[in-house]
């Protein structure tokens, strides 16, 4: 929570008078009772019409004061709460965006959309709630006790025993019902994944006929959830009438002496009037005071795990300084006058946490202009392998160059002006074709902001994506919906093709990208890519022997190892993984072999 | 009608209802005359020397009482209302839950799962708070308010009148506030929802944002957004926080009209200084049951609503009850015949007609056809997830509907092409069809479907806890687990609907090897939409439009010069 209070920085004077005003109008509300007494005493006992009149005005005149400073105070609250939480959540927003992809894998991404949303809100009311509150109910029960104290000690003495005992009895309850709470919510939350796991899971569950052990399961739960919410019901139970009790008991008490104090002539009987009213304000305000303290708890937990996403932070540039060195002996060899392209270097891969190498020594080179091919099985780390072009995961071992130059460095090295950063000279198509709400212009630009309508055109007849196109009403803008619904797999999958090519990237990367084409379409893409070869490098990954037959080359991954390279006659020739693969797709061809 | 439902529910408790009345009676009509006691002892104050002394203690032994009987009382009070609310919840979901495992698969297929769940736990925890609420407050409330009254009235008219008249005002001020701050609300929540939108797409794919190098436009579109919602939050939160101080404002104005006009009674003899002081307790309580029973009578409404929901779902048709004498199946020999049966989804829309079928013991049959032509309802009937609506489907010569469900789904293997794991260790799911499967013979099975080697990797092998929906397993990976499942338990007959979807070619081949192994001496349906997996079969029936329109074996349907034919071609035209 310290840490988020750095946002609140800029509204130190709103947190101030917010707080302020509060005490202002609970001061107010503190008089009330004196009034009143002096109306019993001098108007009643004094028969005194004019006085009872003026004390009635200044009654009212104390409420309207009492408001105005009430308004004033919510509005500093709100306005430093609403302040906070729109800082927040931009920090917030801003840092989950310069995260890097290992990060994402760790938090994952509906964890991070929770924090920005529903915990931040819950941030923000306990802030609001405690710029509010917090103060005012403490400053009216030690408030009420001072005014107890000018009026009569010995009665005052009564709130000194009496406060403390309510506070331990309201905050004791609270704080240990809290933690209860919060295992009948984990309670709640069992049920709920049994409950949707059987539903999810009803054909399975059938099929294995296990109806009865998953009502039995549910029983179980649904038992645990009554006994738990049974047991935090008696302990809450208890509240209410506990300080109902201790709070009676301090009247008797002060009636008592009361009494005797007015009997010795020592108090009026509108100043005994006074202090059991003073008594009575006490316990409404312990009451509040406990639900705002369950309000800041919860609040703090959010904060906490808002606190923790701010915590996560980018390592990559960290992990590769530390390997300066080898940075260094990569440089001297790429001073070399032409070094080839794309070089991976003896290159393996192991992800945050995991057990094993997803890749192993993974060597090969690439020339300006060609086409790749990469093949393998399901988890063979296809995806991991061009992950690392444009250096989203930083590499365990080895290096990879291009043109000479460290990914890393690359990554690292200021701008010229007029210079791409290595990541605007990629042309990436993720596995899942993802578009953005908006138009269909709107999306293609992602590619370059600079585009011209003319460009987009061709990026699209490339893509085999015009007719997509065309087809639509207001043909580039289009309207696409949140995630491109309203598209076709195979519409939003030639669509992220269109979006890489606007940026006439150097490297395009296809990621299992034709998946969703069929095979004429899929095909007729390869030859107008092949159109572009010698001017851009390209990278495809499939599991369709078919997509990368012609390939330059053709890397086969097995198990993240490379099990061979080649074209593929080569590889046909020589590579059993390779023969597997391609047979298993094309088995008569395997009879005739 | 919903309303009437809860009370059916309520009525067992109803001997626990009467006493948290009966307590409430006591609570109420106690708590209302503490005040007046203490007023009877501000009334024996009379000055120096003229304090009653023994009366002053009468009133404070009675005060004493008072209280403790309300203090018992009101906990013996909440804790019924505790258990009678909590039970009541419990039983509704023990039905609901009850009832989800006897429906028919219909209803699950026309159900988003997100809704029943929702019915199940969220509105049924509105259900809970309505119900406590109006037990602990409406009931207590409404005593409160009419005792109140009845003694402010006892006490003093006139007074009365003016803490009657002026009270409304504050409801009518918190009315007036919510309706003007309503559309401040409408506006701020939308805002929020588009703000939620843009962080639903920008952070859930935050990897594709990276990879434009988005990151800036992207924060810069967030701040936009970000800065209307500050300016219609504050609006909203600060008009609406100012109902607190406005109630309170009035309330300060009941309080000096009650003090003002109270002392010029009293200046008459028209009361006492104590029932005057009472009087001001009673004006300071007054209108707080009234803003309390306006909020429970919104919760209640939504509380009848959403029971309304639940009881929908307890109250749906359930699947056909077995008959006494069901069969068992045991040991099947793997004799399946379909006689003339139709099939629809819907009345309009007739499905599968006249389907008839006789597959020999240890015969492998696969279903092949263009999408929605009825391959994957047929396994629905075989299964019987849904009952066929003419004909009969036999298993060894009996009809499916005189045996237990239970013992017909577990003579069938099934591997779907949606994968389904449940939460917990990879192992808790190998084990779901055997929970008594050794250690060997789960590695065997594992073997067998070539997710040994992945599992091993991954952090505690077999006992890797997964999430619902497999975590960071692939959905290749998921699929391996589910053929291993079934792998474990080798069922007399088998299905294997798409089983190998999204498994590459090459492991796929490698796993036909351990199904064909399998499916040895065993009756084998097989839907698959690549035709190489099919070839083997001992008989293919092409689908189309629920209707069987060839059958026969691979040369024999190449042969023909067919649809299948035609199908087999085109998928190696490319």
């Amino acid at each position: 929570m310290k840490k988020l209070l750095v946002y609140l920085k800029d509204y130190k004077k709103e947190s101030v008078l917010a707080p302020l005003f509060k005490l202002l109008e609970a001061f107010f509300e503190l008089l009330v009772p004196l009034v009143m007494a002096g109306i019993i005493d001098r108007g009643i006992g004094g028969n005194d019409r004019a006085y009872i009149v003026r004390m009635g005005l200044c009654l009212i005149a104390l409420a309207v004061v009492g408001l105005t400073a009430s308004i004033t105070a919510q509005f500093f609250a709100a306005k430093a709460a609403v302040g906070f939480s729109t800082k927040l959540r931009q920090a917030l927003f801003d840092h989950i965006q310069d995260l890097d992809f290992t990060n994402i894998d760790q938090v994952g991404t509906s964890t991070m959309i929770t924090r920005m949303t529903s915990d931040i809100n819950q941030v923000q009311n306990g802030v609001n709630m405690t710029l509010r509150l917090f103060l005012r109910s403490p400053i009216i029960v030690f408030g009420a006790m001072i005014m107890a104290f000018t009026i009569d000690v010995k009665s005052a003495l009564v709130f000194v025993a009496a406060i403390p005992l309510l506070g331990i009895v309201v905050m004791g309850i609270t704080f240990f019902t809290i933690p209860l709470y919060k295992k009948v919510q984990a309670g709640l939350d069992r049920v709920l994944s049994t409950t949707r796991e059987n539903l999810t899971g009803v054909r399975v569950i059938r099929a294995f006929h296990r109806e009865a052990q998953e009502a039995a399961q549910f029983h179980e739960e649904n038992t645990a959830l009554l006994a738990l919410q049974q047991f935090v019901g008696k302990i809450s139970a208890c509240m209410n009438p506990v300080t109902y009790v201790i709070v009676n008991a301090a009247v008797i008490v002060l009636i008592y002496v009361g009494a005797v104090q007015v009997d010795t002539g020592i108090l009026t009987r509108g100043e005994v009037v006074a202090i059991l009213n003073y008594m009575s304000q006490i316990l409404v305000e312990l009451v509040k005071l406990a639900n705002l303290i369950i309000t800041i708890t919860k609040a703090l937990a959010c904060a906490e795990r808002v606190a923790q996403v701010f915590e996560i932070q980018p390592e990559q540039t960290e992990a590769q300084t530390a390997d300066d060195k080898k940075t260094e002996a990569a440089k001297q060899v790429s001073d070399g006058a032409d070094a080839p392209y794309l070089v991976f270097d003896h290159v393996s891969l192991t992800y945050a946490g995991a057990g094993a190498e997803t890749l192993k020594d993974i060597h090969f080179t690439v020339n300006r202009g060609e086409t790749v091919g990469i093949i393998g099985g399901t988890g063979s780390g296809k995806t991991s392998l061009i992950n690392l072009i444009p250096g989203f995961y930083p590499v365990t071992g080895g290096t990879i160059r291009l043109e000479g130059k460290e990914i890393g460095e690359l990554q690292k090295d200021p701008l010229q002006p007029g210079q791409k950063g290595l990541r605007d000279r990629i042309g990436m198509v993720p596995q899942k074709a993802v578009l953005f709400k908006g138009t269909i212009r709107s999306n293609l630009l992602w590619g370059n902001p600079d585009a011209t309508d003319r460009e987009l055109w061709e990026a699209l007849e490339l893509a085999q994506a015009k007719e997509v196109v065309e087809g639509k009403d207001g043909k580039l803008d289009a309207e696409i919906s949140q995630g491109g619904k309203n598209l076709s797999g195979g519409q939003r999958q030639r669509l992220t093709i269109a979006r890489a090519l606007v940026r006439k990237p150097e490297i395009l990367i296809l990621d299992d990208s034709a998946s969703a084409l069929d095979y004429a379409t899929d095909a007729k893409l390869r030859m107008a890519l092949q159109g572009l070869a010698g001017q851009m490098t390209t990278f495809i990954v499939s599991q369709r022997a078919s997509s990368i037959r012609h390939a330059d080359r053709i890397i086969v991954l097995d198990d993240g190892e490379m099990a061979g390279i080649g074209t593929h006659e080569e590889l046909l020739a020589g590579c059993e993984v390779y023969q597997e693969i391609y047979y298993s797709q094309y088995p008569e061809e395997r009879r005739r072999a | 009608m919903s309303g009437r439902k809860i009370l059916r529910y309520i009525h067992r408790y109803r001997f626990m209802v009467a006493l948290s009345l009966l307590l409430a009676v006591v609570v109420v009509v106690l708590t209302l005359y503490v005040p007046i006691l203490t007023g009877d002892a501000v009334d024996l104050l009379l000055g120096q020397g003229l304090v009653d002394m023994p009366a002053i203690f009468s009133i404070m032994t009675k005060i004493g009482i008072a209280v403790l009987i309300t203090a018992v009382s009101q906990w013996i009070m909440n804790t019924c209302n505790n258990y009678i609310t909590y039970h009541v919840i419990w039983d509704i979901r023990e039905d609901a839950f009850q009832k989800l495992e006897i429906l028919p698969l219909q209803y699950h297929d026309t159900h988003a799962y997100g809704e029943v769940v929702s019915r199940v736990i969220a509105d049924v925890d509105t259900v809970a708070d309505g119900l406590l609420m109006g037990f602990t407050q409406l009931f207590t409330g409404v005593l409160t308010i009419f005792g109140t009254l009845l003694f402010m009235l006892m006490t003093n008219i006139p007074i009365t009148l003016v803490v009657v008249c002026i009270t409304p005002v504050s409801i009518l001020v918190a009315r007036f506030i919510a309706t003007k701050t309503y559309t401040m609300f409408r506006s701020q929540s939308e805002i929020r929802g588009e703000q939620t939108a843009l962080i639903e797409e920008m952070v859930g794919n935050l990897k594709i944002v990276k990879t434009f190098s988005k990151e800036a436009d992207v924060k810069e579109q967030f701040a936009e957004i970000n800065g209307r919602l500050q300016k219609s939050s504050l609006r909203a939160i600060f008009f609406s926080s100012i109902t607190n101080p406005a109630t309170r404002f009035v309330n300060s104005l009941v309080y000096a009209g009650v003090g003002v006009f109270g002392a010029f009674i009293a200046l008459r003899g028209g009361i006492s200084v104590g029932r005057l002081s009472c009087f001001l307790s009673y004006a300071n309580q007054y209108t707080k049951p009234f803003n309390e029973i306006s909020g429970v009578i919104t919760e209640l409404q939504n509380a009848i609503a959403c029971a309304a929901r639940i009881f929908e779902l307890i109250e749906e048709e359930p699947q056909v009850p077995e008959a006494e004498d069901a069969k068992v199946l045991e040991a099947a020999r793997g004799e399946v015949t379909l006689k003339d049966v139709q099939f629809q989804y819907v009345p309009e829309k007739p499905l599968i007609r006249d389907l008839n079928l006789q597959v020999k013991p240890g015969q492998r049959v696969a279903i092949v056809g263009p999408t929605g032509c009825g391959k994957t309802t047929v396994i629905n009937l075989l299964m019987r997830f849904y009952d066929v609506k003419e004909g009969a489907i036999r298993v060894d010569g009996t009809d499916i509907r005189d045996y237990t469900r239970g013992s017909l789904r577990t003579s069938y293997g099934m591997v779907l092409q949606e994968t389904w794991l449940r939460a917990g260790t990879i192992r808790d799911n190998l084990c779901m069809g055997r929970p008594d499967a050794t250690e060997e013979e789960i590695i065997q099975a594992a073997k067998a479907a070539h997710a040994h080697s992945f599992i091993k990797r991954l952090p505690k092998g077999y006992d890797t806890v997964i999430t619902e929906d497999g975590g960071s397993l692939s959905q290749g990976q998921k699929q391996l687990l589910c053929i291993a499942r079934v792998m474990l338990c080798l069922p007399p007959m088998l299905i294997l609907d798409e089983a190998t979807s999204s498994i590459d070619t090459r492991t796929e081949l490698k796993i036909q090897n351990a199904f064909a192994k399998m499916m040895q001496g065993r009756t084998s349906f097989i839907v698959a939409h690549r035709l190489s997996t099919i070839k083997e079969a001992d008989v293919i029936l092409v689908m189309r439009d629920g209707n069987i329109i060839e059958q026969g074996n691979h040369e024999t349907l190449l042969s023909q010069n067919g649809f299948y034919a035609e199908l087999y071609n085109s998928q190696f035209a490319g």
